[in-house]
């Protein structure tokens, strides 16, 4: 499903963000990506989702070879991988509802459709109810599971969470992890980030560990440590 | 392959997107249109004057003849040759006569109110001459007409009193309404220009301004993979609104103008021009104009908010 082949980025001459990276991710599975501050988990999402390009390196998801692939047809690629933030990037001025609808009307889908499917995917998110609240009525987990929400609503074959429980209370961490295995459990492919011990502990999921722009281990189920 | 339904779906939604930010924007909106009005307006102003001041060219123009007086003792014959002659120059478009007694007959009517003169003419016998009317094609260049004119056995045939009339006057003044058409032809194009340009940077700093109010939600759609045309579409959406309005703002404008202050224009034209004739050709073409000018309203919108858009909208991936 995600495939990096001797992946290297890097934006000047003295500064390797990565550095040959290789690494081949199944489909349908958990995978845990660790690493401390500026080791290059940001920099390898951001490959991912095609903001940056590699320097060198080859790049294949979902069967789509990043090569190939014209500047015009990053929006197509987007819409198959869905991605949440540290920083939920919700809309402020939309609510609960319209934020996630917003991802499906960017392709197109009828007002119909989506009054049919947003509600379903809140409900996976456990957020049913909750529809006319505007973001800054939310908790901080509240507004992770709708960006959540709005990153599978159009029930994409990757889910790429950065940090998404950086800026949570653990209970609320948790509550955002479970909606994740849960999203796992349908079937779609995680690729999850995060700074919290606990939950790497917790998951046992497989775990590759990135420091200095390199892969300092890759098991299959692993305990954290940096 | 993308539905046709979501692509309708897709432009509905950026024209509904476009049409609501100009409604928040509208204060931020304010000076594009105010100097989009004043391009327009200049527009359909020179449009008009310069309408105007060839329909008065033409009005002058068409009044112009030459007035060949002959001498009494002129016969039919020679009267044909002369004509003849006249109608085969180059610059001839009419060639009319006027006998005595036409003559004497439209005298009398343009004298009917001075009984006294028409007395006096009825006591002798008609003192008017007959005359050979020419209407030339250009007016300004009457040069061989007089030529033909001056021909030694023509001058044996002209009244040596009445003289030829070459309506001499009124090429001085066409002369000054040509040059005056040409001067505000020429300011006219230079102030459009200069206007189309300011409006087009306000409408770029207007959009830059709107991009950077919204940079967070853009960066969202962009990595939510909406396409640049979903992204950059309510821009220029927004854009062509500010110039229909402005088109329509400047065709009332420019009405009110006519309503109000014709009478005023009439009379600081010196009667020169024919400000009644603005107005009938503003009414006349009013589509026409209001198309032209909601043409270029909307050009100017799109061009400058597509530039605008291109530059301040990053769309390629970094390197």
């Amino acid at each position: 499903m995600i495939l990096l082949d001797r992946v290297t980025k890097t934006y000047n001459r003295k500064s390797t963000a990565l550095d040959r990276i290789s690494v081949h991710v199944e489909a349908k599975e958990f995978v845990i990506v660790v690493g401390q501050s500026g080791a290059g988990k940001t920099t390898l999402l951001r490959l991912l989702t095609r903001e940056e390009k590699p320097t060198s390196g080859k790049i294949v998801i979902g069967g789509v070879d990043y090569d190939k692939l014209k500047d015009k047809d990053i929006p197509l690629l987007r819409r198959k991988i869905g991605v949440v933030f540290q920083d939920f990037k919700l809309l402020p001025n939309k609510n609960v509802f319209e934020n996630v609808a917003f991802a499906l009307e960017i392709v197109g889908m009828s007002n119909r459709e989506i009054k049919h499917t947003v509600p379903r995917v809140l409900d996976i998110v456990n957020l049913k109810g909750k529809e006319k609240n505007m973001p800054y009525e939310l908790s901080g987990g509240e507004r992770q599971r709708v960006a959540i929400a709005r990153a599978i609503v159009r029930q994409p074959k990757i889910l790429i969470a950065d940090e998404p429980t950086g800026n949570l209370d653990p209970k609320h961490a948790w509550d955002v992890i479970r909606v994740l295995e849960k999203i796992n459990r349908y079937g779609t492919t995680v690729l999850l980030t995060t700074h919290n011990q606990e939950i790497v502990n917790r998951l046992k999921r497989r775990v590759i560990t990135i420091s200095h722009g390199k892969i300092a281990s890759d098991r299959a189920s692993a305990n954290y440590k940096v | 392959m993308v539905k046709f339904s979501q692509k309708f779906n897709t432009f509905k939604r950026v024209v509904r997107t476009g049409a609501t930010n100009f409604v928040r924007n509208a204060w931020l909106a304010m000076a594009a249109m105010a100097v989009m009005v004043v391009t327009l307006t200049i527009i359909l102003f020179s449009l008009v004057a310069s309408a105007t001041f060839n329909n008065t060219i033409a009005q002058i123009t068409s009044k112009i003849n030459i007035s060949v007086y002959l001498k009494d003792s002129v016969t039919e014959e020679q009267r044909t040759v002369l004509m003849d002659g006249l109608r085969k120059l180059p610059n001839v478009k009419e060639v009319g006569f006027v006998s005595k007694d036409q003559a004497l007959a439209e005298y009398k009517a343009a004298n009917a109110n001075n009984p006294g003169l028409l007395q006096a003419l009825n006591e002798t016998s008609n003192p008017l001459p007959a005359s050979v009317k020419v209407l030339p094609n250009d007016p300004s260049r009457i040069q061989d007409i007089k030529n033909f004119l001056d021909k030694p056995n023509n001058v044996a045939l002209l009244d040596p009193q009445a003289g030829t009339s070459y309506s001499g006057d009124r090429k001085a003044a066409i002369d000054k309404i040509t040059h005056a058409t040409n001067v505000l032809q020429r300011i006219g194009f230079a102030a459009v220009l200069i206007f189309a340009v300011i409006s087009m940077l306000i409408i770029f700093n207007t959009i830059q301004m709107a991009i950077f109010n919204r940079r967070d939600e853009l960066t969202i759609m962009r990595l939510l993979g909406a396409t640049t045309w979903y992204i950059r579409g309510p821009f220029v959406v927004e854009s062509i609104i500010y110039g229909v309005i402005s088109a329509v703002l400047s065709i009332l404008i420019i009405d009110a103008v006519f309503i109000t202050a014709s009478s005023a224009l009439q009379a600081s034209s010196l009667g020169l021009l024919d400000i009644g004739y603005a107005n009938t050709y503003f009414h006349h073409k009013f589509w026409i104009l209001l198309t032209m000018q909601l043409t270029i309203g909307i050009v100017i919108g799109a061009v400058s908010s597509i530039i605008a858009t291109r530059r301040y909208l990053k769309f390629k991936t970094s390197k």
